[in-house]
């Protein structure tokens, strides 16, 4: 192959994956979508192995490490994507390390000019520190998902905080910059100490980038993570002079941005509160200022009567509903509802669940229609009209102290159940949700609360509507 | 004003224009499929691979040449888990009238 038939081919599969995600624009194409990823990837790695002179080595690692991912991709549940997908950012991070290390080892097997260039030493420096930070970062993003936080403090899914924190961080990265700079001006065949500092600095730092970020903001640390990986891979892509590259590590790299952005502008909160940390994690602490006291609460039974003499219900599940395994009943509950004649859809706030969009996903897996599942946009407006509003398992995201001012979290944009005529709330108890404020929407006239299991209090419902 | 362009500048175009590729086509993905869309971007960062191969397959026995095997590995953990799940996940949106064929 010419050196242009390969770039062509490189295009062909640059091509395809802006399709791929393109097709994720609707349902109805997406599967479509992720074909075109495969063919695209498929196209990039035989196109390589073309112009590679071994390739049993490669060939053989990519049989190993294919079957370990399929064997975890079809095993994986649901409610571990989050898990999931920080291990495979980590995965990047770390191949991007290795590759720059071997570039700089050997560059004359990459085509890259020996001595390496200086403009070629900067996008190595730029590569190499980016995916040392997505890779220790997401190492600890994982544990802290996986709740490992019994195998060390730092995968502990409160917040590590400690003094200077901010200043220490800050003093580090600018001491990394300070050898990447040495790496960069280095007489060539001395690079490695400098490198070798800065590299141990980005894979410390991304550890310590992480740890003070709570529980409750593990959304925006996934998407951010996902965009480091992406810029980590478009790094090599310039080291490499290679497009293909530095277009798939761009289309990810903006796409994990944009997703950060989503999720703080849903939990209304600047990106650098978040990055900065300390929120969140205190999760079950009893709500401060609890004056309102007296609850409505009703039996399963009480909220099959109502649901079953509404003509509309929504339904808003939180992540309690996912950690007690309850989709599954809710969409008998829900299939014996429409049954009935009732109108029954499901209302999704951005950051239900702990990875965007992962609520979705669950709600798929347990067969409910997505035509049935209902973006917070495109609902909020239909509250007013709706009989019952039925919350399960969400706390923060229905909490109508978002709309005053000097609530901690006023500006926050919620889903309006409080507007139903009727709202039933399921909760295990009192206990306030991740931002540790009471909530007025169960103290209202028209709320009945019912307490309990949400798979269990739902299955006993689904009996009673029978 | 005469001489070859740097590849430095072209990679720095290419990026930018990939940048504004990929801002635009992940605005419209609905929000319904951004966990989807964040494995999918997953094994699309695999095509890091590329470079790995290299490596691996420059037939030397230095370290390089190990790194890249071991870099290899790793990443296709997440070409095809990645994709794979992506797979899994998006066969199990349904519409009301599909789900009922089924």
């Amino acid at each position: 192959m010419s050196a242009n038939q390969i770039a062509i081919s490189y295009l062909v599969a640059s091509v395809l994956f802006i399709l791929a995600l393109k097709d994720l624009s609707h349902p109805r194409t997406a599967r479509r979508g992720n074909l075109f990823g495969i063919v695209g990837m498929a196209m990039a790695v035989a196109t390589t192995l073309v112009i590679t002179k071994r390739i049993d080595i490669p060939l053989g690692m990519m049989a190993a490490g294919g079957i370990i991912g399929i064997i975890i991709a079809n095993r994986v549940q649901m409610t571990q994507m989050p898990e999931l997908v920080a291990a495979m950012h980590s995965l990047v991070g770390l191949a991007a390390v290795m590759i720059a290390v071997a570039i700089l080892n050997d560059p004359i097997a990459f085509n890259v000019v020996y001595p390496i260039p200086r403009g070629n030493r900067v996008e190595l420096f730029i590569g190499t520190v980016v995916g040392a930070i997505t890779f220790s970062g997401s190492v600890v993003a994982f544990g802290k998902l996986a709740g490992l936080g019994r195998y060390g403090r730092i995968f502990s899914s409160a917040p590590v905080t400690y003094p200077a924190q901010h200043w220490i961080n800050l003093a580090l990265a600018l001491v990394m910059i300070y050898y990447g700079v040495l790496f960069v001006n280095e007489i060539p065949g001395q690079q490695w100490p400098a490198f070798m500092y800065m590299t141990g600095i980005a894979f410390l730092l991304g550890v310590l980038i992480i740890i003070p970020i709570g529980g409750a903001d593990m959304p925006v640390v996934i998407s951010m993570l996902n965009s480091y990986s992406g810029w980590a891979a478009a790094g090599i892509g310039f080291s490499l002079n290679n497009s293909m590259l530095i277009i798939a590590g761009s289309l990810v790299g903006s796409s994990g941005a944009i997703l950060s952005y989503i999720m703080c502008r849903a939990m209304n909160r600047s990106f650098f509160s978040v990055i900065l940390g300390g929120f969140g994690g205190a999760e079950g602490t009893v709500a401060k200022g609890a004056a309102q006291t007296t609850v409505k609460s009703g039996s399963p039974e009480d909220v099959a009567f109502l649901l079953g003499n509404a003509e509309s219900v929504i339904i808003v599940p939180g992540y309690g509903l996912a950690v007690g395994r309850a989709q599954h009943a809710v969409k008998e509950m829900a299939e014996k509802l429409t049954a009935k004649g009732v109108s029954v859809r499901y209302a999704i706030h951005p950051v239900a669940g702990r990875m965007p969009g992962h609520m979705n996903v669950l709600l798929a897996e347990a067969e409910v229609p997505y035509d049935q599942v209902v973006e917070m946009e495109d609902i909020n407006s239909d509250f007013g009209s709706t009989d019952v509003a039925f919350v399960l398992g969400a706390n923060d995201v229905v909490n109508p102290l978002a709309e005053q001012p000097g609530s901690p979290i006023y500006g926050m944009p919620i889903l309006e159940a409080h507007k139903a005529r009727t709202v039933l709330v399921n909760k295990r108890s009192m206990a306030a949700g991740y931002a540790g404020i009471d909530n007025p929407l169960f103290y209202m006239d028209r709320t009945m609360m019912v307490f309990g299991d949400a798979k269990k209090v739902v299955e006993e419902i689904v009996k009673a509507l029978d | 004003m005469t001489g070859a362009v740097d590849p430095v500048i072209i990679n720095v175009t290419v990026f930018v224009l990939a940048v504004f590729v990929g801002y635009q086509v992940v605005w419209n993905v609905t929000p319904a499929l951004h966990t989807p869309l964040m494995s999918v971007t997953n094994a699309i960062s695999s095509v890091i691979m590329v470079g790995a191969i290299l490596a691996a397959g420059a037939g030397s026995s230095g370290p390089g040449g190990i790194l890249g095997a071991i870099a290899v590995g790793l990443v296709a953990i997440n070409t095809f888990g990645g994709f794979m799940v992506t797979h899994r996940m998006l066969a199990m949106f349904r519409k009301k009238d599909e789900a009922r064929r089924k």
